[in-house]
């Protein structure tokens, strides 16, 4: 009777593509609930789009994918406030700009590629089953390591996101945290790209966050909901798409995005409806 | 008076300070010394550097030109001695965090990195939130208080971190009279006890009532001395200008209660959806 549920475990590649799942989503969830405290949503989408042209000229250059998407990613991060700083313009107005420009240098760069390449197209949408045991380490370490770091300055994230003024005037290293979290953004997204693709990636980042803010109004509880999402969504996903042989990535986002759809419609009771606006005629007054 | 003898009594000290945002100038060759222990209510017309003024000394923005002392070091050496509490609609009431998280960000700072909260750091926050009041409403999300309860929340923080400077932007504007008067009440005592409190304010009521010295600012320092002179028919009129009209001896400011004309660079005001509408 647990056939459906213990057949597909005999095969090694199952086994590997269940626990790379399982940490992408755990370290998307985590980083996903700064990410949307921090209204980086949009943010999150143009880096991992940025990462492609890095995935490419790895490619070209038969050298570790990991590298080249991290370094463009990383690279984009830093361009976008530099460029919106030198040009006094919005920062998601550079993004926007820079974002395209980049998928576009990856799409140019792919197109330059004379033969077809299945493993290259495998980066956009995402190839969990193909993941080898190598991968698997090296996506381990990397989970490990990002996870480590928010262990360790949980409390100055939250601070310097919640009130960067605040934080930076008590001696915060405000600005050095902002450049670490988007290092540790391109990090997620560059341990996600083979499991998820650059497409479906800020699915992941975002959506466990944004479905437990639905459901919570405690910075803890947010991170645990939003965990347990990421962490059962990818098992329920990898299941389905074994099931119904539909593609793994696109069948993780949607389990997520249904979770998020289900909190939606559960949080019309009111027990999640946001207080402020029961009080906006009182906190009216300060701002007029 | 020598100068090691100003500096064991200064709290802040500006020097010939121009500053502004996007080229243009908000302060114009401000020069200030403020003493330890005053009690310093900063006010001015919309757009006259009152929040620039305070970011300086914060360490949050870097002057064009001239020199900011902070407790007898340049600004940002003693951060960990200074605690800014921004403006109530530059914060996020949405975040999820409640009244506790919010005091106890006062203890990270100098908690460090590796260091968790321990008992001295909750009994610091109790009494922090017990000290403004707020003590039966810790678990409350701070999207859920009063305008009142924010800033008494927002004290609460900086109260926990025991800081010899306290940096306040706009700290009664726009709440209730009896937050008003127990949140000054709560200032004054840190006065007393040594500390410094610089806060910026629109009510020039509450700075004429309740503060010690007060700072006329338009883009200059126009005036700097006791609380009365908030009542000075000749100060109040070079610090509004044109703003205000004086009717049977008596000013009436006309000005703005919302305090800032366009957002400073890079931050987002978090306007509640009700303000708007109206």
């Amino acid at each position: 009777m647990l056939g459906p549920i213990t057949d597909p475990l005999a095969y090694a590649f199952f086994q590997r593509a269940l626990a790379a799942s399982v940490m992408v989503g755990l370290v998307c969830a985590v980083v996903g609930c700064y990410m949307i405290l921090r209204g980086y949503a949009f943010m999150g989408d143009a880096l991992s789009h940025a990462a492609f042209p890095g995935v490419v000229v790895a490619y070209l250059l038969r050298g570790p994918f990991y590298v080249g998407a991290a370094v463009a990613s990383v690279a984009t991060a830093l361009a976008i406030g530099w460029v919106a700083r030198r040009g006094g313009l919005r920062g998601d107005t550079v993004i926007g700009v820079l974002f395209a420009g980049m998928f576009a240098l990856g799409i140019f760069l792919f197109s330059l590629i004379p033969n077809y390449v299945g493993d290259l197209f495998g980066f956009l949408f995402g190839e969990v089953l193909g993941i080898g045991p190598g991968d698997l380490v090296a996506l381990l370490l990397l989970a490990v390591a990002v996870l480590s770091v928010i262990a360790v300055l949980w409390k100055e994230l939250l601070y310097s996101t919640f009130d960067p003024l605040g934080a930076a005037a008590s001696g915060l290293p405000v600005e050095r945290l902002d450049y670490l979290f988007l290092a540790i953004i391109a990090v997620a997204i560059v341990v996600s790209l083979q499991a998820v693709g650059i497409i479906l990636v800020v699915a992941m980042l975002v959506t466990p966050a944004a479905t437990a803010q639905l459901l919570t109004r405690s910075f803890g509880r947010l991170l645990a909901i939003s965990a347990l999402i990421g962490v059962v969504a990818p098992v329920a996903g990898l299941y389905i798409s074994y099931w119904t042989n539909s593609a793994s990535g696109a069948t993780i986002v949607l389990v997520e995005t249904a979770i998020f759809l289900v909190a939606v419609a559960a949080g019309r009771n009111g027990a999640t409806r946001r207080p402020a606006a029961l009080q906006s005629s009182e906190v009216a007054q300060p701002a007029r | 008076m020598s100068n090691g003898d100003m500096n064991a009594g200064e709290a802040v000290g500006v020097r010939g300070v121009w500053a502004g945002y996007d080229g243009r100038p908000a302060l114009e060759d401000v020069t200030l010394d403020l003493k330890r222990g005053a009690l310093v209510a900063i006010f001015g017309p919309n757009g006259g550097g009152k929040t620039t003024l305070l970011k300086l000394i914060a360490n949050l923005i870097q002057p064009w030109r001239g020199e900011v002392s902070v407790l007898g070091a340049p600004a940002g050496e003693e951060a960990r001695r200074v605690a800014y509490v921004p403006q109530a609609e530059l914060v996020d009431w949405s975040f999820p965090v409640s009244v506790w998280d919010v005091a106890m960000m006062g203890r990270y700072p100098a908690l460090g990195v590796l260091r968790r909260p321990v008992a001295a750091d909750r009994e610091a926050v109790g009494a922090a939130l017990e000290q403004v009041g707020m003590a039966s409403q810790r678990n409350a999300q701070i999207g859920a208080l009063s305008g009142g309860q924010r800033r008494r929340a927002f004290l609460a923080r900086a109260i926990a971190a025991d800081p010899e400077l306290y940096l306040l932007d706009e700290p009664v504007t726009g709440v209730d009279l009896t937050t008003q008067e127990d949140l000054m009440e709560l200032l004054t005592n840190e006065t007393n006890r040594g500390r410094t409190v610089i806060a910026t304010t629109h009510d020039l009521a509450a700075a004429a009532e309740h503060f010690s010295t007060v700072v006329a600012l338009n883009h200059r320092v126009i005036a700097v001395g006791r609380s009365e002179l908030v009542l000075d028919p000749d100060v109040l009129s070079r610090t509004y200008g044109g703003h205000m009209l004086v009717l049977q001896d008596r000013a009436v400011i006309l000005d703005d209660a919302h305090h800032h004309d366009t957002e400073s660079g890079g931050e987002h005001h978090y306007h509640e959806e009700g303000a708007k509408r109206r």
